[in-house]
């Protein structure tokens, strides 16, 4: 069985002529379903770049991205969109959540673009807040809950599709110490127990370490890859 | 996808009320201006035309002379009339119309009013009903016999305490009795009393009253149309058989005049149409203002939640979908807009026309209409900032703060 995720030669150009800049410069790399990676690099490293075409966000400029077998750069944008959709789910450093909008509808919003039933959707999202260990905060507004509980609701929204690979962009940058663990041992037992690909992107060293793989990049290059021999584990 | 459109708009407008409210108060107003204008101009049509159906409708009067005032132009015979009735089609009733003003004097009171001698033909044409007696026959008229049919002005200010039928008026040096009451016609668009007068036999008036027995002594010939016949062609008639009958040459003008009275209505009618449909106009414009006011706050809107688009197109929504969102969202404020000026307008509406004593008509045609163009002026509106939404790259507005 091919890799989940396979990069050749992947680079990216931003801008042109003189004023272009190549955020990346010829990437190789195969992620394995099951696996929990995470890319590290300073500001300005490209990981960022890296991680927008790997979720599908954008295309690189020259080179190959084959997810699932497909190569991605011949797909268009709705096709693309259609891929995120169903395949892929989304954490990001500011949460991102809908204000004024109750968690459980925060949950529903990736439901409502896949047309299920107003029960199907309820249902499903009190499952997937039920899972990230949020029952009875259903009705609650993103302001009415702590940093670590919005990231918990958007992890719940992430996964409501039950998508096969989760990306989450410095997951933990706002959050402090104690909810930041709450959040890495939420992302490790989905990877474990549910089998779901996170790949992650930080700068932290001891989020990294949840993580069974890390890559480093540097200059718009990968500058190690190598297993995690002293991951940190969770909590039984 | 369609509804699952509108089930986020739906959201998205009541996570914002106080923006949806601001947004929709210029299409209420609008809708409101118009509705209420139209209807109100359509109910004034309508007053006038109630007005002009209580002097009779189809009526045209033929008048010696031209224009209004005294006429030194000779009165209409006998023979003209017969001439009229038999030679030009489309009549359904004739009657000849004289009249004087004399003082009227009954037991309890006196009054100065019209006296109408005619046949009891008039009373169709007139649109007269009776209220309490009956009308008087034509033998009556053959007789000149000294009856009389008033009005509810005559039998309020001459029989104050009560029944009038079978009282005696004094007109002159004549008594005559009265024989029925006419059902309130009340008065006509010009001020006039339509209840202020004293109907009686053509031949008592001229035998009695005036005093003359002239062949040309009709004051006027009241003739009312048969419905749907043109009137203008039995006008044209007229006018070309009265030429005839009083051998007027090709150089001479008519000493004489057809008078429609459907002229005034349409007249008055058309007159009413213009004004709304200019106060409609300006109406409009302010409805369009209020599109504007919808683009403006959706285009705000878009910059404002650029990060929330950011959000639903990397969860997966398409392109088309995002569009979608704000065009329904746009629609959606609009409509309701439109609802709700709709219902304001009908507030209006039931309060003006109490206020001016017009009935008021609801017509579902321009309301459709208005919230028809409500619906529009949000597709028409909704559609650049959608465009906008749409087209937004999803990892810029990710990191759009």
């Amino acid at each position: 069985m091919s890799n989940l995720i396979e990069l050749r030669d992947l680079t990216k150009t931003y801008g042109r002529g003189d004023a272009a800049f190549q955020a990346l410069r010829g990437v190789d790399m195969d992620i394995a379903r099951g696996e929990f990676l995470a890319v590290m690099g300073p500001s300005g490293s490209g990981k960022s770049t890296l991680m927008n075409l790997l979720g599908c966000l954008d295309t690189p400029s020259t080179g190959s991205y084959r997810f699932e077998g497909v190569e991605v750069e011949t797909l268009n944008k709705d096709q693309r969109s259609l891929l995120r959709r169903t395949a892929l789910g989304f954490i990001f450093q500011g949460f991102n959540l809908l204000a004024r909008t109750s968690a459980l509808e925060n949950v529903e919003l990736p439901l409502l673009y896949r047309g299920y039933t107003r029960k199907q959707r309820h249902e499903m999202a009190r499952k997937a807040l039920a899972s990230v260990g949020l029952p009875d905060k259903e009705r609650n507004t993103p302001s009415e809950l702590s940093g670590g509980q919005q990231q918990r609701v958007a992890i719940a929204r992430a996964i409501v599709t039950h998508p096969g690979t989760l990306f989450a962009d410095e997951p933990t940058g706002n959050l402090d110490s104690k909810t930041t663990l709450e959040v890495m041992e939420l992302l490790c037992r989905l990877n474990e127990d549910l089998g779901i690909t996170v790949i992650m992107v930080t700068h932290e060293d001891e989020v990294a370490h949840y993580a069974k793989r890390i890559v480093h990049v540097r200059d718009g290059l990968i500058g190690s890859d190598e297993i995690n021999t002293n991951r940190t584990l969770r909590s039984r | 996808m369609f509804w699952n459109a509108f089930i986020i708009a739906l959201r998205e407008i009541r996570r914002n009320l106080t923006r949806a409210f601001l947004t929709v108060i210029g299409v209420v107003i609008g809708v409101a201006a118009v509705v209420t204008l139209v209807t109100l101009g359509r109910g004034a049509t309508e007053t006038v035309k109630a007005q002009i159906e209580k002097v009779g409708s189809n009526l045209l009067t033929l008048r010696p002379g031209q224009g209004w005032g005294p006429q030194s132009a000779p009165l209409f015979s006998q023979g003209d009339m017969e001439a009229v009735r038999d030679q030009v089609p489309g009549i359904r009733a004739i009657a000849p119309m004289s009249s004087t003003s004399v003082q009227a004097i009954s037991d309890e009171d006196a009054r100065q009013t019209d006296i109408q001698g005619t046949t009891p033909e008039y009373f169709p044409i007139g649109n007269w009903q009776i209220a309490s007696g009956r009308f008087f026959t034509d033998e009556e008229v053959v007789d000149g016999a000294t009856v009389a049919v008033i009005g509810e002005t005559i039998r309020k200010e001459l029989f104050p305490k009560g029944d009038a039928i079978g009282q005696k008026i004094r007109l002159l040096s004549t008594a005559v009795t009265v024989i029925g009451v006419t059902t309130v016609k009340g008065q006509a668009g010009w001020g006039d009393d339509l209840d202020d007068n004293i109907i009686i036999p053509i031949t008592t008036l001229q035998r009695r009253l005036n005093g003359q027995m002239s062949k040309q002594n009709l004051g006027q010939i009241m003739i009312s149309t048969e419905d749907g016949y043109p009137s203008e062609a039995v006008v044209a008639d007229l006018n070309s058989l009265m030429r005839e009958r009083r051998r007027l040459s090709r150089n001479q003008q008519n000493n004489f005049s057809a008078f429609d009275s459907r002229q005034i209505a349409d007249a008055v009618s058309s007159s009413t149409k213009v004004m709304t449909s200019l106060l409609g106009a300006v109406a409009g414009v302010s409805l369009l203002v209020g599109g504007i006011g919808i683009m403006n706050i959706m285009l705000v809107s878009v910059t404002e939640r650029t990060r929330e688009i950011g959000i639903r197109m990397a969860i997966g929504a398409r392109a088309r979908e995002v569009m979608l969102q704000f065009l329904v969202e746009a629609v959606t404020l609009s409509c309701v807009g439109g609802l709700c000026g709709i219902a304001l307008a009908y507030g209006l509406c039931v309060w003006l026309a109490k206020l001016v004593g017009a009935p008021f008509t609801f017509d579902p045609k321009i309301n459709g209409i208005a919230f028809i163009f409500s619906a529009a002026i949000g597709i028409l509106f909704g559609f650049m900032p959608a465009r906008r939404a749409a087209g937004l790259d999803p990892i810029e507005a990710l990191r759009h703060e």
